[in-house]
């Protein structure tokens, strides 16, 4: 049987491009039909959850039915209520899954649980933000059809963008006019054509040619002070683009796909690497993933303590709620020491960063300004976030480790 | 007090700056504001203006200016 990654073969983008097809003639006759649209998803579900794979099919429908019952059950339940300590403990079931999923490669010898599929973690987010919105009553009309196609729309279901359910629901419910869903149409297939470039060039090469060389000559190079050599520089730079363009690349593919569906799903990147710091590097590097953490853990965390004064200052607020912040997103990444020590890295980023723009505030006059600052400030935070992917990539855990 | 005058009080006091100069500027853009502001700014209006908003309701691009700020507040008043 055939199996696919999203993405991943010439064949799946002429599968691609056949299924959207009627999908597209519908759309132009301002029509849109929900009978198709799931059939076509529960092809590509199956395309890229089934044969070989049928393990994390299975998983995925169990994890789908269970996430269905909890988001449904808390929007019945807070219809009538709103128990905080019952909020949590349907926040705490709901993000289960994707913890065990987590914690056990680190606990089992790096076994991955069975309850793991492609994508976990992104439909986790999901459940979460829309039971987040329910309790807030920003949420009200909750639909179970509607969730499920939020959750299993198959151009994100298995890296994001993370979309957010409100959001999606209204692209959802309506049809752009012609017009607008032509502009739509010419976008997707640029996004697509520039992921392209990205994916099947830029990070072929970077990521495949040229990043194996790269590791084995670190290895080979070790012996030096923290077995540093020049190659651990190159592999630094190297892994930074390709991580960047392999991502960037399928994250276009998916927003390209989603607008041929007259869906605007948002985008994940912008032009990351021109950041001045690294709050606006946050700002524009993964950014369905950083604003999630942005809206539904730093904000919410920073309204908790500052409501019950658990700091004096706001910027001791900020500054703790910056490191938690960070540091639960780095064991998102994984229960490793890299990725955690990833995570501390960019919360103490955050407040070195955050203290002296504060500085910069209040020493307006005394701060120089202009064009060199500028391009130093760009290159000073791009070597940081590369430093930062050095840390990611765990190349250190081999050189030091193994 | 009238709102709008209250809310600037309260922008003013949060970003150290006097805004009704640029009502239409984007206090994000110009850093002025952040999420840390954001946050601030909410318990402010629950605590002087009563006005409740959860923190799901903020949408940054419908309170990124303090034309807009103004308005939203108005309207939930």
């Amino acid at each position: 049987m055939l199996s696919f990654e999203p993405y991943g073969n010439p064949t799946y983008f002429a599968l691609l491009g056949v299924a959207l097809l009627p999908l597209m003639i519908g759309l132009l006759y301002g029509k849109r039909s929900r009978l198709y649209e799931t059939l076509i998803s529960i092809f590509f579900l199956v395309l890229t959850f089934g044969g070989p794979k049928w393990t994390q099919g299975v998983a995925l429908i169990i994890y789908i039915l269970y996430e269905v019952a909890l988001t449904w059950g808390y929007a019945v339940y807070r219809r009538h209520k709103n128990s905080g300590p019952f909020f949590y403990v349907m926040v705490i079931l709901a993000i289960l899954p994707l913890t065990i999923v987590k914690v056990t490669p680190a606990v089992e010898n790096g076994q991955s649980s069975l309850i793991g599929f492609l994508g976990v973690s992104y439909l986790t987010f999901r459940a979460v933000q829309t039971m987040m919105e329910t309790r807030d009553g920003t949420l009200k009309d909750y639909n179970i059809m509607t969730f499920l196609q939020f959750m299993l729309f198959f151009p994100t279901i298995s890296s994001g963008p993370i979309d957010r359910y409100r959001r999606f629901e209204a692209d959802y419910r309506s049809v752009p006019d012609r017009e607008k869903y032509l502009g739509m149409v010419q976008k997707g297939i640029r996004y697509i054509f520039v992921g392209f470039l990205y994916k099947f060039i830029l990070a072929y090469y970077f990521g495949t040619m040229l990043m194996p060389k790269l590791q084995l000559m670190a290895m080979n190079s070790r012996g030096g002070f923290l077995d540093l050599s020049w190659p651990v520089i190159g592999y630094m730079y190297c892994y930074s683009a390709d991580l960047f363009f392999d991502f960037a690349g399928y994250s276009l593919f998916a927003v390209g796909t989603s607008y041929i569906m007259g869906i605007e799903t948002p985008m994940n990147f912008n032009q990351p690497w021109r950041s001045p710091n690294i709050k606006d590097f946050w700002n524009r590097w993964h950014i369905t993933l950083s604003f999630w953490f942005r809206d539904f853990i730093y904000m919410r965390l920073v309204f908790w303590f500052m409501k019950h004064k658990v700091f004096k200052k706001p910027t001791t607020t900020a500054n703790v709620t910056y490191i938690i912040n960070m540091l639960v997103m780095g064991f998102w990444h994984g229960v490793t020491w890299y990725y955690i020590t990833y995570g501390l890295f960019h919360g103490v980023a955050l407040v070195v960063n955050d203290t002296w723009l504060r500085y910069k505030k209040k020493h307006r006059a005394s701060v120089p300004h202009n064009r060199f600052t500028q391009w130093f400030a760009i290159f000073l935070t791009a070597n940081m976030v590369c430093f930062s992917f050095l840390i990611f990539s765990g190349l250190l855990d081999k050189l030091w480790f193994q | 007090m009238d709102i709008k005058a209250t809310v600037l009080a309260i922008l003013s006091d949060l970003t150290g700056n006097d805004v009704s100069g640029a009502m239409d500027d984007n206090l994000f853009d110009s850093g002025l504001m952040d999420s840390m502001g954001s946050v601030q700014l909410l318990l402010q209006l629950q605590s002087e203006l009563g006005v409740n908003v959860p923190v799901s309701e903020f949408e940054r691009s419908e309170w990124d200016t303090p034309n807009k700020i103004v308005a939203k507040v108005e309207s939930l008043a």
